[in-house]
Formats: C-alpha cells, structure tokens, sequence
C-alpha cells in the first residue's frame, strides 16, 4: 500500500466513524445496559458453581412460576461444567420439581407423574394455548437460550474491538439490566410495566425481584441485585451447557495451530531459501 | 504452462497404472510438477485456504444432516439438541456456521486479490468467470444454509429474500409461489432448502474442479502480471515450494478461523435468530448475515421508480435488478478493464481507485446494516452508484489514460529487483506493449 492509499483507507474510515456518531439512536428509547464481570468471561472463563446453583434456586423459586426451561433435563443438572450437583441431588431436585410432568397415561387419558433425572425440566403450563390464556394473550417465552437470544447493539467501532476483547456477554449484561430494570413513576399503556432496558419500555412482564425474596443458604447478599446476576449465569448456563468444555478445547486448539505454524513457517523458510530473491 | 509431463512412473503398479487410467500422472502434474511463479506472495494461499474450507464445511455439514430435522416444529430443537446432547455437537456446529462466514472472508480476499493484480484478464477471462460462478452458488448455499435452523432471521430473512423474484414482472408471483412450494415460507420451504443446501456445495466442488484446470492452463497470475517467459527462471514446482506456503498461510488462518469459533462463536450471527421463528412476529430489523450486507445496501438503495419514458421500473424490480447487476458485472471485468497492465504495482492510478473501490464496498456493507431510512437510504444510493461507476466507468477509462509504470522484463528480474521503483515510463515509450496506445 503506498502512503497514498493508507491516506485513502483512513479517510474512509474517518468517514465511516462520521457515519457512525451521525446516526440516530439505535432501537427507539434502548438505553445500554451497564457491563458486568462475568466469571465466564474471556479465554480462561468458567462458571462459578455456587452462583449457579444460586441462579437455578431462583429460576426455581420466581421464574419458574410462568416460564418454561424446555431445552434443559434434570440430568444436565449434574454434567460437567454445570451447577455441579451430584447424581443424587438432580434426581431429588427432580422428584421435588414444582411442576408435573404431563403425559398420556396407559388408560389414554391425560395423566402426570413425578419428574426423573431423564426428564425435561417441565415448565409452568401443559401447553401454549394454557400459557396465553393465563398470560393475557401472549405466552411468557420459554428462558433456556435467553441470554443468547437477546443482546444490544454494540456500533461501530466497538464491534471491532469486541473482537479483540472477546467481549461476549452482551446478552447477560441485557437480561441482568432488564431484571433490575424496572422503574415506577413512567407512563405506560395498561398491562405493562416500565423498564429502562428493555427496547420501547413497556413490557407485560412485571418486576419479580424482590429484596429478600429468595433465601440462600450460603451467606450471598439476599438483594435483587445478586439474584438477578445469579439468575442470569444460571440461564448462561442452560443456553450454552459446554461453554467451558469449548473454551478449554478451544485454547488448546490455537497453542497447537501457534506452534504448528511457527514450525511449518521455518520449514517454508527452510525449502524456500536456495530461492533467488528469498531470504 | 501445462505443457509436457514429465511423470515417469517408477514401480509396476505404477506403469500398470498409467496405461489405464493415469490419476497419479494427474496428480503429479497438477499438484508437484505443476510450475507456479516464484514471485507469489501470502495473497495467493487463499485459493488453497478456500479449498481447504469446502471440504470442512462439507465434513461438517454431513454430519450435521444426521442429526437434524428439516421440520418446522422440529428444526429449532434438532439444532439445539446438536449442541446440547451430540457428542462435540457443540463444535462441529460452530466449525460450520462459523465456517461459512470464514469461507466468505476467504472469498472476498481471493476476489480483491485478482481486482489488484488483474488476474481476470486475457488470458484468464474463463477462470474470473468461472470464479464468480462459484461466489454466486456460495451465495445461494450460505442463504439456504442460514434458513435451515428455523430461528426468527431464518424465517424472516427467507421471506425478505424470496419475495425479491416477486418483483419480476408477469411471472413474478409465480416463482415465488415455486419457490415456496405454497403460499408463504413454511414446511416445503424448508425441506427443500434443505435438499438443495445439501446439493449445491457439491455444485461448488464441480465448478471448483474447471477453476483450478482452468488455473493450470493458463497458469497463475503474479504480482507483477508478467507472464512465465522461461520456466526454469520463473518459476518453482508446485511441491514443495507452494504446498509449504499455502500450508503456512492455511495454518495462521485456521488460528484467525479457532478464534471466532471457540471463543465468540455467535459473534459473527444474530441472536434473535436463538427465537424459535414465529410466523406472527416480526424482528424489528430483518438484516442478512454479514457478507450478504453490501448487495442489501444496493437492493436497498433504489427508493423510487425509474421512468425510461416507455416504461416505468418500479422501485422494487429497480432493486433487485441493481442487486443482481451489482454481482453481475464481475463476470464482465475481463472486457470493462482495458488497460493492457494487469498488476496495479505497476498502475499507480488503479491503486488509488481499488483501494477506494474497497472502502465503497465497506461503506456498503454498514450501509446494508442500518435501518432503511434517511440518511442511510441517500448514502446506499451514493455509494450503490460509486460502486457501478469503479466498473463501467473508471475502469474503462483509466486503460486509455493511465501511464503505467515500467513493466520488469520478466518475473525472475522483478524477483532480483531489477526495475524496481523505475519511473514511469515516457510518452516516447508508451507504444511499448504494456501501455495502451
């Protein structure tokens, strides 16, 4: 590239960040969420167990009531990389589960029975149409992928530097902020609530949250705050069950290619050198 | 430059072998023998990288068809059960949707490679086009491709882009309706986007196949886009010398490709498209994945309707039609450049207008990002049409008024530094061949 066009790529650039700080606000009213420490985050992350075993009490005790965790078995539960409950325990937490699961039972009519480590976590409502109907039309979305589903738009430049950062936790920094998100005094349609984050701000769902609504047996801060970071590793974990598994392959993976590459680079050097013009 | 074999088959197999069916001859000539310029850089590995990215997608994608269900009510979960339940579901996975982003930014460096080298001219017309047959069937694979796991930008990304052939006049509805096998996105749909995501990278394998006989016909292009005049000085054989270099470029690039697919997978995606599609809900931004994003600038960028006098093109056909030329006239560079230099080292004007050719096709691809309305609606149109005038305009004429540099007598001078920064040359020598006179 001559001196000249690297004046011709930054003026594009230059442009392009003129673009970018011209444009209006993205998603009308979406104020940003506030960045988190997640102990997940980056190449070493994991989860932390005890905050998962904390968030799965809360989804148990609040979320539960009205939303599904239909991708998840009790099994998983127990897996590596999770919770880290024992065997024993996801089998208990299954038998003890707030909900049924609902089958067809051998006399043909509808039938439930007590959930088993095999099963589905089943969710608050047999079937769509019960979850609608008890739900003012439309059915609370099911919570398994949810911190993948959602997210805010990050813009130009910051993108490009997410990439380098490996800045990955938009969505759980959009689910905590939505939880916490909740403000009195705004004018909103009837049936909504008012909620900072959440994009055009009148959401059906109410703020569930309390202070001390929850009682962990481990000495956490009993807060709104803390259950909704809890709430939300958990649902990290259920939308992406073998994230440490990947970013432990995934590291090894490029410390081999590094030195795979650094070995082929010197052989190429090697073949290349009787080369007229190579060094 | 494929001239005589020099195989000479050694063991009786071999010399069995060779009078029947001569693969090992093939293979000898075409991957050791083969003589490729000494002059290659890095930007050259990307036709080994690219191969190197089929046969994963393929690897990768035949095994997710084992485990997935091309059913509406079916599809979302199969994909999760993939991720959750398949041992290294998870990674073979993200190999492959990650990998189809990865193919594109492959492509796209392939493709800027052969804009500043010149690599689409005489006499490699064939192989430029045969090229941008294999972009155009990528296209249509990573499009049918991103239906397949049935979340909201799936659905609705399928219906925004079906709907463009309604624009075609009189038949328009119909094809439409054929491609949907109904009367919206639905079931067939996707069934048969899955039959044919499975076909069409084997299309792409075919294709393939005449591209590189094609490249070992005419031989490779190089930096300096001066022809092998003598083999010996040249030139090395493929083996060692470019199997090692590609292998080093495909090594760094795998490093760059782990990256995204171990660490932010769902980067390069969208997470809407973790909603399960809904028929009765539509995503406040339908947006295509990211390499698609400059031909949706252009699609976009035709608001109104153009009034030849004997006919009107609605704004809509106006897109689509600007959409499709846009990828069309790459098959049409060999004739559009007529400047006789092929390297832009040696056209110090062309140099300017790729580079700024390249950020008009990033402008673009953050213009197809953004909501249709002012003022990105005006900027699509601007730079839709700065787009279209790199190649019906400055092309054309910049082979008329360019003077281009010093041309190096040959591949093995350029190597050794010979002519290196020579001026350019005088009017007195613009008879010379490499100018247009």
């Amino acid at each position: 590239m001559t001196r000249f066009s690297l004046r011709m790529a930054a003026a594009g650039l230059a442009g392009l960040a003129l673009a970018a700080s011209l444009s209006p606000a993205s998603a009308a009213g979406q104020v940003e969420p506030p960045r988190f420490n997640w102990s997940w985050a980056g190449v070493f992350g994991t989860f932390d167990r005890a905050q998962l075993q904390r968030g799965f009490q809360v989804y148990k005790e609040v979320c539960a009531a009205c939303h599904g965790l239909e991708l998840v078995s009790f099994r998983n539960l127990a897996q590596p990389g999770g919770p880290g409950f024992s065997t024993a325990q996801a089998a208990q937490i299954a038998a003890d589960w707030i909900h049924k699961v609902r089958e067809i039972g051998d006399d043909g009519q509808p039938a439930e029975r007590t959930p088993r480590l095999a099963d589905r976590i089943p969710g608050p409502f047999p079937n769509k149409k019960a979850a609608e109907a008890a739900s003012g039309g439309k059915a609370p979305p099911d919570l398994s992928l949810m911190p993948k589903a959602r997210t805010y738009e990050r813009g130009f430049p910051r993108f490009l530097f997410d990439i380098v950062t490996l800045y990955q936790e938009t969505g759980a920094d959009y689910v905590k902020a939505f939880l916490t998100g909740y403000e009195d005094g705004h004018e909103v349609p009837p049936g909504t609530h008012y909620n900072k984050y959440y994009p055009g701000n009148a959401v059906a769902m109410p703020n569930v949250l309390q202070d001390g609504q929850v009682t962990y047996s481990d000495g956490s801060p009993q807060t709104a705050k803390q259950y909704a970071a809890d709430v939300t590793a958990f649902l990290m974990w259920t939308a992406e069950p073998h994230m440490e598994q990947r970013k432990r392959i995934g590291f090894q993976v490029i410390l081999f290619l590094l030195v795979l590459g650094g070995l082929v680079y010197f052989t190429k050097k090697k073949v290349w050198k009787d080369v007229e013009g190579h060094a | 430059m494929q001239g005589h074999s020099h195989y000479t088959p050694t063991s009786g197999i071999g010399k069995w072998m060779d009078s029947r069916l001569p693969v090992p001859r093939l293979v000898y000539d075409s991957f050791i023998a083969y003589p490729v310029p000494k002059n290659l850089n890095y930007f050259y590995t990307f036709g080994a990288i690219l191969s190197f990215m089929l046969v994963s997608q393929i690897i990768t994608g035949v095994v997710l068809a084992m485990h997935y269900t091309a059913h509406v009510d079916l599809a979302f979960n199969s994909v999760e059960k993939i991720m959750r339940d398949v041992n290294y579901g998870w990674m073979i996975r993200y190999l492959h949707s990650n990998g189809a982003s990865m193919f594109f930014i492959a492509v796209y460096i392939h493709i800027f490679r052969g804009l500043y080298y010149g690599s689409y001219k005489a006499p490699r017309e064939v192989l430029w086009i045969l090229g941008v047959i294999i972009y155009l069937l990528m296209m249509a694979t990573a499009f049918l491709g991103y239906v397949l796991p049935w979340g909201q930008m799936s659905l609705w990304g399928a219906v925004v882009i079906t709907n463009l052939f309604s624009a075609i006049p009189l038949v328009g509805p119909t094809i439409v309706e054929f491609l949907w096998g109904g009367y919206s996105v639905d079931q067939p749909t996707l069934n048969r986007f899955f039959s044919l995501h499975y076909l069409l990278p084997f299309m792409i394998a075919g294709v393939v196949v005449l591209h590189v006989w094609a490249l070992h016909v005419t031989g490779q292009n190089n930096p300096t886009g001066v022809e092998v005049k003598d083999v010996k000085k040249d030139t090395v054989p493929f083996t060692p010398y470019a199997t090692i270099k590609d292998a080093v470029g495909l090594v760094f690039f795998l490093v760059f490709f782990m990256w995204f697919a171990f660490f932010q997978p769902n980067y390069l995606g969208h997470a809407v498209n973790y909603v399960p599609a809904d028929p009765l809900v539509t995503p406040p931004h339908i947006v295509p994945e990211w390499y698609f994003l400059p031909f949706y600038a252009i699609l976009r960028a035709i608001t109104f309707d153009i009034n030849l006098i004997i006919f009107t093109i609605p704004s809509k056909l106006g897109g689509v039609l600007a959409m499709f030329a846009a990828i069309a006239v790459l098959a049409f560079l060999p004739w559009l450049d007529t400047s006789k230099v092929k390297s832009s080292a040696y056209r110090p004007l062309h140099k300017q207008f790729f580079w700024a050719f390249v950020v008009v096709c990033v402008m673009l691809g953050w213009l197809g990002s953004k909501p249709a309305e002012y003022p990105y609606t005006v900027l699509s149109l601007i730079f839709t049409g700065l787009y279209f005038a790199y190649f019906l305009v400055v092309l054309p004429l910049l082979g008329l008024f360019e003077t281009p540099r010093q041309l190096p007598a040959s591949i093995a001078d350029a190597v050794l530094g010979k002519n290196r920064g020579a001026a350019p040359v005088t009017a007195g020598a613009a008879a010379a061949p490499q100018t247009k006179g």
